[in-house]
């Protein structure tokens, strides 16, 4: 008894320099976005970020991204899985595989694919909503894996007879009875997309479209602290968005757990 | 219940008893289709784009791009990539396997580990252009603690480190990698029961024997597997290098997106090369990933 409460020093003393390492960089970045030359501090980068008109046309451009990319992944995918996990099973392998693809194309190289075999029309692939084609690709391993869990804990098919026997058709059975039934996977999915768009660089660095993280680094080019202050504010979205993830997903096993 | 059904199909008239016993062709086509055809195009295609691209010349089928990927300054590319996915991996594997046993030793303080559960899956999620600002604001020339360590005497460039360099790459890295480890392996450690290890200890193990022969070689495909899983997370990475190093370590991805970008002169087709040559890495492990993944799925059922 006495050897394992003397052993506990060790590694709480391994988590701390751990924890130190993960800290110590937020910190620095954060009084790096106070410093204002020499030994003055203040919020000069903040108010400088406030006015630039960039900025806000930036992040509301990855915002709309990142709404356009949870629709169009969710349309897409929504009544895949669920008439994949319904009526064709024997497609489960298939889908499976196809969810990890994304993985085994890096974006770097899915990239460089759809610049080569898309050149046109201009109004497809010359517009920033052009971005959501590859971001839809790339969110879909998280969402795939989120409306599979959701759906496999649902049971689909008395579900679907119900809805069938009192006479809904198959779209009120999508947006009545599925949708609702899967609001924590659904929640858990879009946030993650939320989580990915935001920080999203490679292709709309490549595309050349000025979304949020190509701004950032923009910004970085010319003026470090706003380049800071605006990195500590990607690091609030993305631990906003992780919050929301694990806060669903806690209300989820809560749910399992009472039946 | 079935006459329940037949009576709401009279009524409406549109959905006869026995209908959902049908499974309908055109039905699957509606519900599954959009979704094939949306991979079809926008991932396989491509894919494939890439490959046709790489292999054809002026005159047809060539294999001189992908030949010229042994040119000194791609092998570096790739050189440079892999030793830094695969350093980055290891330091990732130790320190996420150490520290997401120590959370869950008895005696730590209560709440540390849903703490570390949520840092965890927003640190895993912060890579790119941000992570990349945040350590050149810490470690780079003018960064917080570069200028401290030098108020207190030691020189960190003036001994030769950079930020851009591997090393500094791989102090970057680790900020996701470990993370990722934590969320990968914590399932794994959990299901190492505590009678295995009571039963090594009643037979005298000692701690060191109960790893060795018992932990250990329990774990040693979901290690692996975590280990390849990391390899592949920091061998696609392209933001965070690219706004670190600007091009000053050479890297794959970085020189793809310089063929792409027209920064350097050389053809599309020795882009896609590159480009095919990446995925390739990627198959592989991948591949050598699901071989390890079965045989984690034998050990984890009771």
């Amino acid at each position: 008894m006495r050897k394992r409460r003397r052993s506990e020093t060790g590694p709480k003393i391994g988590l701390l320099l751990i924890g130190l390492y993960f800290l110590v960089p937020l910190v620095s970045t954060g009084a790096f976005s106070f410093w204002e030359g020499g030994n003055r501090y203040g919020l000069r980068a903040y108010i400088a970020l406030v006015h630039e008109q960039q900025l806000w046309q930036s992040l509301g451009l990855s915002l709309r991204l990142a709404i356009e990319t949870i629709l169009v992944g969710l349309v897409i995918l929504v009544p895949a899985v669920f008439w994949m996990n319904l009526r064709v099973q024997r497609l489960r392998a298939l889908f499976d595989f196809v969810s990890v693809l994304p993985f085994v194309v890096p974006p770097i190289a899915l990239v460089a694919g759809l610049t080569a075999l898309y050149r046109g029309p201009s109004w497809f692939v010359g517009t920033a909503n052009y971005l959501v084609v590859p971001y839809v690709i790339l969110a879909l391993p998280y969402t795939y894996r989120a409306l599979e869990v959701g759906m496999r804990a649902l049971d689909l098919r008395t579900l679907t007879e119900a809805a069938q026997s009192v006479g809904a058709g198959w779209l009120s059975i999508m947006f009545r009875v599925i949708v609702p039934n899967l609001s924590t996977a659904l929640i858990g999915a879009a946030l993650l997309t939320i989580a990915i768009v935001m920080g999203e660089f490679t292709f709309a660095n490549i595309l050349l479209f000025n979304t949020f993280a190509v701004y950032i680094n923009y910004i970085g080019q010319t003026a470090a602290t706003e380049a800071a202050a605006l990195t500590l504010l990607s690091f609030l979205i993305t631990w906003l968005a992780m919050l929301g993830v694990l806060l669903t997903g806690r209300g989820q096993v809560q749910i399992g757990g009472a039946r | 219940m079935s006459q329940a059904a037949a009576a709401a199909g009279t009524r409406t008239g549109t959905r006869p008893a026995g209908f959902f016993a049908r499974s309908g062709g055109a039905l699957t086509l509606i519900f599954v289709g959009p979704f094939l055809l949306y991979v079809s195009a926008f991932l396989i295609l491509p894919t494939l784009m890439l490959l046709a691209t790489a292999f054809s010349g002026a005159h047809g089928f060539t294999w001189r791009y992908v030949g010229e990927l042994d040119q000194a300054q791609t092998l570096i590319a790739f050189r440079n990539s892999i030793e830094l996915s695969a350093t980055s991996a290891l330091v990732g594997l130790v320190i996420g396997a150490l520290a997401a046993y120590f959370v869950m030793r008895p005696g730590m303080p209560r709440g540390l580990r849903s703490l570390v559960t949520t840092f965890s899956a927003v640190a895993a999620n912060f890579a790119g252009v941000p992570l990349a600002f945040a350590f050149i604001a810490t470690l780079g020339s003018l960064g917080v603690i570069t200028v401290w360590l030098k108020s207190i005497g030691i020189d960190l460039y003036g001994a030769g480190f950079r930020l851009y360099s591997i090393l500094g790459l791989v102090i970057v890295y680790a900020y996701f990698q470990v993370p990722l480890m934590i969320i990968v392996i914590t399932p794994a450690l959990e299901a190492l029961r505590k009678q295995w290890r009571e039963a090594a200890e009643n037979l005298g193990a000692s701690s060191i024997d109960y790893w060795r022969y018992v932990g250990l070689p329990i774990l040693l495909p979901s290690l692996l597997s975590a280990y390849i899983l990391l390899f592949g997370n920091a061998f696609s990475a392209y933001a965070t290098p690219y706004a670190i190093s600007s091009g000053i370590v050479a890297l794959v991805p970085v020189e793809i997106s310089n063929v792409l970008s027209g920064n350097v002169m050389l053809s599309p087709q020795t882009g896609a090369a590159l480009a095919f040559g990446m995925i390739l890495v990627m198959v592989a492990v991948m591949g050598l990933y699901a071989l390890i993944a079965r045989q984690v799925g034998r050990w984890a059922r009771p």
